[in-house]
């Protein structure tokens, strides 16, 4: 104890302290934390369980009916294929109220959950239904004519390398990058957001399955060395050459001018 | 030599009397001499030199490798490290040439998941360049000698019999070939040294092509002409354009087309289905079909395509310099470089239910040019 008090006024104490009250919190958090809403976990997949992840997770922002509120749109008629798209990549339910809803890394549901409430979603009125898997793996889809129907329909938004790109407002078209097929599928069926629908009247299963297989087939790419910079064209490139490129350069000049010491 | 043993302001060339107040010294040199920190606002006199002292260059300063025998060898030793790891580098790229297996990838701190052959090429091959580079200008600016000189030029001018020969030999030389004498062949020759250029010139005109004529005003759409979807160019059925959704839309005449390209840029439509109660304009919503309006995809600005249409707020948005147009009012221009709306393109349905142009487009699609009036 002596020791300790004798280095009391050291120069890290008052850091190591700091680090040590920032740990005991995060700590304390972590346990103490409201855990998510747990409703009901059943096997079936029914229309009643559904309802009743709904109620606890959904409502309060999409109304008591999924009719919609000022802060959320109504929810009939969007089908299954939303309501697995938006729980199942982690955007549903929203942290807060946001200008567009993010991407989350942790899915807070099950499948099986999550197919409850699309089937109770389903059935307040009809809508796009959670497709056919045959045409979600990419498997056996052409990976040319994906790129073409990728660069005709998709690219303006989401850039030719499926990096996302930026909107109006603060908006932004997500990266394609990792996504599974079955989510690509359901976001081109039911248009969450800003992004227009692509039904399969306009794009056919079979076009979206080689759309599949064109990102599939883009995530596999490799590297061939150096920084990609996001794939994201002229701007991140010429950004990073004007910085260090031309700094580099000034610098060698300034050099050069100068005489040794 | 010292910088301070040159008196400051000393001027050259006014000791013959014209000047104003020199020729006494420094007693009333007021404003042609430097102004002591202790006189205060001194009026100008306004007498200039009639030319300065060339200053001539700054005092050399020897450099610590001039001085001292000790800091030489160790820039000696800085330039043959630089040297040495150029070389070393060289052998390490030969190494990883032969021993790196072309397919492999591997992860790297900062650029992730990257092939290790190129990276490892990339890096020796630069350390290699750099090192030489960085060495040999070490060593100049460390060991070479770096006492300025000044070298002047020697006059450009030929000596005056030089020059007296020049003219003679050329004077001789025409009269001999009898230039003066014989006018046919001077006035011949100045004919066939002056029109050759002009079969050069020709050609370089003539083939800049036809005239333009109306291309640029026109494209593709005419009436009746069916809408298909880009690329696979099948008809569109209005019953199946729902709500929400964007089509890419070529003229189904494309197929006749023999500069697809060219007509592809001029033509390209973007179709889109709104609620009829959205659109503002009874004009958008007449040239429209049921909420069904087509829009040319080729922004006003300078020829993008516009296609980040947002379902939710109806903005179309160009991507290259951010143009935003505003669907529900007729694709009016609400933020961006654009000044002109989207052309609309008037839309119906044929006897099958598919959409067809009901008239061309009315005026001319993208970008402004000089005949294109202001409609």
């Amino acid at each position: 104890m002596n020791a300790l008090a004798a280095r009391r006024r050291h120069p890290a104490a008052i850091a190591l302290l700091l680090l040590l009250g920032l740990i005991l919190t995060g700590v304390a958090y972590s346990a103490l934390a409201p855990k998510q809403a747990d409703a009901a976990s059943t096997a079936a997949s029914s229309v009643e369980d559904g309802k009743k992840l709904f109620l606890a997770n959904c409502a309060t922002c999409h109304g008591l009916q999924a009719q919609g509120t000022k802060a959320a749109p109504s929810l009939a008629g969007v089908g299954a294929a939303a309501v697995d798209f938006q729980m199942g990549t982690g955007r549903m339910p929203m942290a807060a109220p946001n200008i567009q809803a993010p991407r989350a890394d942790e899915v807070r549901f099950t499948q099986e959950q999550i197919s409850s409430v699309a089937a109770y979603i389903a059935s307040l009125a009809p809508g796009p239904a959670v497709p056919e898997a045959e045409y979600t793996t990419g498997q056996g889809g052409d990976v040319a004519l994906g790129a073409e129907l990728f660069r005709v329909n998709c690219a303006m938004c989401h850039n030719f390398a499926g990096s996302g790109g930026a909107l109006t407002r603060g908006k932004y078209a997500p990266s394609l990058r990792d996504v599974e097929g079955k989510h690509i599928y359901e976001a081109m069926v039911s248009g969450p957001q800003s992004m227009p629908v692509f039904s399969d009247d306009n794009i056919s299963p079979d076009a979206k399955n080689d759309i599949v297989a064109y990102l599939h087939e883009v995530d596999k790419q490799e590297n061939v060395g150096g920084m990609a910079l996001g794939n994201l064209g002229p701007v991140s490139e010429g950004l990073f050459v004007w910085i260090f490129g031309l700094g580099i350069m000034v610098g060698f000049a300034v050099w050069l001018g100068k005489k040794a010491a | 030599m010292s910088e301070h043993d040159t008196p400051h302001g000393e001027v050259v060339g006014t000791s013959d009397g014209h000047g104003n107040g020199h020729s006494d010294g420094h007693s009333d040199g007021y404003g042609s001499t430097a102004v002591r920190l202790d006189q205060g606002h001194v009026e100008g006199s306004g007498g200039l030199p009639e030319r300065f002292a060339n200053p001539g260059l700054p005092p050399h300063v020897p450099r610590m490798s001039d001085l001292d025998e000790k800091g030489a060898k160790r820039a000696e030793k800085q330039v043959a490290a630089l040297f040495g790891l150029s070389s070393l580098a060289t052998v390490l790229f030969i190494v990883a040439y032969f021993a790196i297996d072309p397919e492999q990838s591997g992860y790297i701190p900062g650029i992730g998941n990257a092939s290790l052959y190129n990276v490892a090429l990339g890096v020796t091959m630069a350390l290699a360049l750099l090192g030489c580079g960085v060495g040999a200008v070490h060593w100049a600016k460390t060991l070479m000698p770096d006492t300025e000189s000044v070298e002047e030029r020697h006059p450009q001018r030929a000596k005056d019999e030089d020059r007296q020969r020049v003219v003679s030999e050329l004077m001789g030389g025409g009269e001999r070939a009898q230039l003066g004498r014989r006018p046919l062949i001077k006035f011949s020759l100045a004919g066939a040294l002056a029109l050759p250029p002009l079969a050069i010139l020709l050609p370089l005109v003539g083939g800049l092509g036809p005239m333009p004529k109306d291309t640029l005003s026109t494209t593709m759409w005419k009436k009746g002409d069916r809408l298909v979807r880009d690329p696979e160019r099948t008809p569109i059925r209005a019953d199946q354009v729902t709500i929400g959704s964007v089509f890419h839309v070529l003229p189904e005449s494309i197929k006749d087309s023999e500069h697809v390209l060219e007509d592809k840029a001029k033509a390209a439509v973007l179709l889109m289905r709104l609620n009829p109660d959205d659109i503002k304009p009874q004009k958008e919503r007449d040239w429209g079909h049921e909420g069904i309006v087509a829009y040319s995809k080729i922004c006003t600005h300078v020829g993008c395509p516009v296609g980040l249409y947002e379902q939710q707020t109806h903005h179309l948005l160009c991507p290259c310099h951010q143009s935003t147009f505003d669907v529900t009012q007729d694709c009016k221009v609400i933020f961006g470089p654009a000044h002109r709306p989207l052309p609309q393109l008037k839309i119906t349905v044929d006897s099958q239910g598919y959409l067809i142009a009901d008239a061309p487009f009315r005026e001319a699609v993208g970008p402004s040019f000089w005949e294109r009036g202001s409609a």
